[in-house]
């Protein structure tokens, strides 16, 4: 039996009074890649960033490399050195170099040496094909660069576990397929485990294992990925896979 | 040009009377302004943070500095403090502690929106490397809340140094008491010397806050130009 890495039971969330997320049970065995797919609104995002604290929930467990998670600031902080996260609107630190932004947290955080972190740093930029850009400022790179740096952020902390939260939503639809590859290549050559929030539905068939479907907040079906791209359990899924034109 | 006012800043010691009375000038505005900054990014940063009790007190403090007029404090510090609170302090160190409150109550206020106006994506991307809270101040937030702040910080500086003014009310031997009394010695001899004195003392302000403002300006330019480029 594979080690579970992840699990979440019975998580509730709201905004003020809004209910936003249902009841969640899931579950991410090591080196496995689940895609959260719903449409606009169904709580996708909301959930992804409960995975790391970045939003209180109200009810529920979350346990981590079994270890249940009891919500401080303090607690999540820990945690979230292994947990990466890649967000939409790839937020470099525009007052940092490159190379700055990806050794802040390896040097501050995990107090690791600098040498030693900026050797990784830039070996992590050669294999996304970023190492002429160490030295430069954010602003002198393009989105699709930005976003593959912002990973290369996330992974120089040797997360065990990366969230992907639309990140190819907002990049010119040129820039889309590179940052596309190195995750793909996380999953399969360093057998990342990873949950991805995407709305690229070959994306999702190519790298999911597993697909989490949600709608109003809640998880309507959880199937094997090339079940779900071929019949999904339930209708509503069905109608969102027509409606991608997938 | 026997009789032309303008001698009367060249008589006798005058010229380095007024250098003088500018330099006092100068440094308590440049001591007020270094405290008040540190004060002011503290206060700055504590008026982000979530607690209302904070907030409320921090918030009345800069109400009270800014509604309250500077001649008021001063003299509320040169008069009032000494008798009720057996608070004893030099003029001129009396007038920097007030100008220093003053600019930090202001600078709180620059600050604080400096930092609110960093995007949240900032934040969180911070905290997802595992930043604590001091780590994402120190590295993210702050460095980008200065470069917003820079240029109305630069202009505060010009309206403290214009309201050493003020300080000629307490004593304080600056430009302007030191102007006013060589007209006064010497209103007799030099009757146009008001002109002269008042003129020099308004080029020496000039030439302070002129580059400070345009300096000001330059740098706004620069940030809006790099943030819209």
């Amino acid at each position: 039996m594979a080690d579970k890495i992840l699990q979440v039971a019975h998580l509730e969330k709201y905004y003020q009074k809004r209910h936003v997320l249902y009841d969640i049970n899931f579950s991410v065995d090591k080196g496995e890649v689940v895609t959260l797919l719903g449409p606009s609104g169904s709580g996708k995002s909301t959930l992804i960033r409960c995975l790391n604290g970045l939003e209180p929930y109200q009810n529920g467990t979350i346990t981590f490399e079994e270890e249940t998670v009891t919500p401080t600031e303090k607690n999540w902080q820990q945690i979230r050195q292994k947990i990466g996260m890649v967000f939409q609107s790839y937020d470099l630190f525009p007052n940092l170099t490159v190379i700055d932004n990806i050794l802040l947290g390896p040097t501050k955080v995990q107090k690791q040496s600098k040498d030693a972190a900026r050797a990784e740093a830039v070996k992590l930029l050669k294999r996304v094909g970023l190492e002429d850009y160490a030295d430069s400022y954010p602003r002198m790179l393009s989105g699709g660069q930005k976003q593959r740096i912002a990973i290369v952020r996330a992974l120089a902390l040797h997360p065990d576990f990366m969230l992907f939260d639309e990140v190819t939503a907002s990049l010119d639809p040129e820039m889309v397929r590179g940052v596309l590859n190195i995750i793909k290549d996380l999953a399969n050559t360093d057998n990342m485990t990873m949950i991805v929030v995407t709305h690229e539905m070959n994306f999702a068939q190519e790298i999911a294992d597993r697909v989490l479907f949600l709608e109003n907040g809640k998880i309507l079906e959880q199937t094997p990925s090339k079940q779900f791209f071929e019949k999904p359990q339930t209708d509503r899924a069905q109608e969102f896979l027509d409606s991608m034109d997938f | 040009m026997a009789h032309s006012g303008i001698n009367v800043l060249f008589e006798g010691t005058n010229f380095t009377r007024l250098l003088g009375g500018l330099w006092v000038t100068v440094k308590i505005a440049a001591v007020a302004l270094i405290l008040g900054l540190i004060l002011g990014i503290v206060l700055g940063v504590l008026r982000t943070f979530k607690s209302r009790l904070l907030r409320l007190v921090l918030r009345l403090y800069l109400e009270f500095f800014r509604i309250v007029p500077t001649v008021v404090l001063l003299f509320l510090f040169y008069y009032i403090l000494p008798k009720q609170m057996n608070f004893n302090l030099p003029a001129d160190q009396l007038a920097t502690l007030v100008f220093a409150l003053w600019v930090g109550a202001e600078m709180s206020d620059i600050v604080r929106g400096a930092l609110i106006s960093v995007p949240k994506h900032q934040r969180e991307s911070g905290l997802a490397i595992g930043l604590n809270r001091y780590q994402l101040y120190r590295y993210v937030l702050i460095p980008q809340a200065i470069t917003l702040e820079i240029p109305a910080t630069i202009n505060l500086a010009t309206r403290v140094i214009k309201t050493t003014s003020l300080l000629m009310l307490i004593s304080v031997m600056d430009v302007i008491n030191i102007g006013q009394q060589i007209i006064e010695a010497n209103n007799h001899t030099h009757p146009t010397g008001v002109f002269w004195v008042y003129g020099l003392i308004f080029l020496f302000y000039f030439l302070i806050d002129y580059p400070l403002s345009w300096w000001a300006k330059r740098l706004e330019k620069r940030r809006l130009a790099r943030a819209n480029g």
